[in-house]
């Protein structure tokens, strides 16, 4: 009897396609979140070639701002803030199920971190704006 | 090595999610599309040449780039399925960000130089 | 409401055919079947040559894992209803081989789940004369969300990282690391460490979450990888400064 076994022990195995993640909603969401790191790399490029137009003079400063006015650039860094928003919110709503705390033997509710993140944010903008707006 | 890139990866991430956002918001739109009064260049450099400002920014620009290659590099492994090819990868993305670390180290030197000099 | 809908069931005769098929079977609609009643009606009445694995028709024993209309779910805790008017597509599980219609080759999981040593790890064990190992409810709650698995293997079939790499453990497994790990009784961190510290081990999750979405005991597979990627980092971050120090 073990022949015929044998013989239909053929698995079938489904290949794999390079754009897998087109198959669910939820698996293109986490193809953007995961994309979200090229736009935090061109904020990085973007802030130092404008600390260096800073550095360099009142000219190069000038010019640098009329490049980052252009339809291009801004196009460029709407979309860019875009994914810079999915990349904190979905940040911070998974920190909770990241990081444990314990306060005097009990666990802090998920929720609770989460809220602290979010107030870390809130802190962070409001103190860089103070510091770049007032005079 | 993996657990020392994952730490900078989450450092990164947190950096870079509480001050990216505010950053390009006030530099890359709101000043130059004058939706904001524009602090001009000596009270910018003034703030960013700062030393301590420097440094928190050299911090941001460095973490940030290590969260940015941790991440695009398994974006590669996964999303485009190139595990094939991971040591190129890994040897690519961290020399890259290497090099950008030491160029905003550079740059804000220089600026540190700029606002004393 | 209608009293038929149709079940869509893939169909694979590996000594008949190359790949899967579909066939799509009438069978009644009733506010108390579940998708696993539907197939136990085809295979009672329309085809007795459907192959489908199931026991205990209440969520405990985990073997009737499919993929209904695209989510991997236990059919007997999916109702035909919630899909009214239908059809309903049944799908073996994602991510793993089809040995024949909706019965999958679960052997990898299997061969890792011991990899992980689930369960209590002593140096040296206690003789019974000395009484129980106490716990408290508070470390009881430590663990306790992690210990309802049923290894259904739905969050495998869930995860896209385990479907492009089949080296990686994988959520159940590593959860169930962390079951153990987290239980004040347990003194087999560091063996199971050895094994998840590696590449295919934790350090391959991207954090998709889908894994936690699929799961029917609440479980939270990602979230368990996730604090043990943090236990894991500092704890080697610690051996890189001291290098021989105790572990």
């Amino acid at each position: 009897m073990s022949e015929p076994a044998q013989q239909t022990q053929r698995p079938y195995r489904p290949e794999i396609s390079r754009l897998w993640w087109l198959r669910r909603r939820s698996y293109v969401f986490f193809v953007l979140r995961e994309l979200s790191s090229i736009f935090v790399a061109w904020s990085v490029v973007f802030l130092l070639l404008l600390v260096r137009a800073l550095a360099q003079g009142e000219a190069q400063f000038r010019a640098f701002l009329d490049w980052a006015a252009g339809p291009w650039v801004v196009a460029l860094d709407v979309l860019t803030l875009a994914f810079l928003v999915l990349h904190a919110v979905t940040w911070f709503n998974l920190t909770p199920a990241a990081t444990v705390v314990k306060l005097r033997g009990r666990r802090v509710p998920p929720r609770a971190i989460a809220g602290g993140a979010y107030a870390a944010w809130v802190a962070v903008t409001a103190l860089v704006v103070v510091l770049v707006v007032t005079r | 090595m993996e657990p020392v890139l994952w730490l900078l990866f989450s450092a990164g991430g947190v950096v870079s999610a509480l001050f990216l956002p505010v950053l390009v918001f006030l530099f890359a739109l709101a000043v130059p599309l004058g939706w904001i009064e524009e602090p001009g260049r000596d009270r910018l450099l003034g703030l960013l040449g700062h030393p301590l400002t420097a440094l928190v920014l050299l911090g941001i620009c460095v973490l940030s780039l290590l969260h940015w290659a941790q991440r695009f590099r398994y974006t590669l492994f996964d999303g485009l399925r190139l595990k094939a090819h991971e040591r190129p990868i890994n040897v690519g993305v961290y020399a890259l960000a290497l090099l950008g670390s030491a160029a905003a180290a550079v740059v804000l030197w220089q600026a540190v130089a700029a606002r004393s000099g | 409401m209608a009293d038929t809908i149709t079940l869509e069931v893939a169909r694979y005769r590996p000594d008949r055919e190359t790949e899967p098929t579909v066939e799509a079977f009438e069978v009644p609609l009733r506010r108390d079947w579940a998708v696993l009643d539907g197939l136990n009606h085809v295979k009672d009445n329309l085809d007795g040559s459907l192959s489908y694995r199931w026991s205990c028709r209440m969520g405990i024993c985990g073997s009737c894992g499919m993929t209904v209309n695209g989510e991997p779910r236990l059919t007997c805790a999916t109702f035909l209803v919630d899909y009214a008017p239908g059809p309903v597509r049944v799908e073996p599980l994602a991510n793993f081989p089809v040995i024949r219609d909706l019965v999958v080759d679960i052997g990898d999981f299997m061969r890792k789940l011991p990899e992980v040593s689930p369960w209590i790890v002593r140096g040296e064990g206690t003789s019974v004369e000395e009484g129980e190992y106490l716990q408290t409810p508070e470390q009881l709650a430590d663990y306790s969300q992690f210990s309802m698995c049923i290894n259904c293997m739905l969050c495998y079939s869930a995860c896209p990282v385990y479907g492009l790499d089949p080296e990686f453990v994988g959520p159940a497994a590593i959860a169930l690391a962390q079951r153990y790990n987290l239980d004040s009784r347990d003194e087999g961190a560091d063996v199971r460490m050895d094994l998840l510290i590696h590449p295919e081990g934790i350090w391959g999750c991207t954090f998709v979450g889908e894994c936690t979405r699929a799961c029917p005991k609440g479980v939270d597979p990602a979230g368990a990888i996730q604090r043990y990627k943090l236990t894991a980092a500092l704890q080697s971050l610690k051996s890189f400064v001291l290098p021989r120090g105790p572990r």
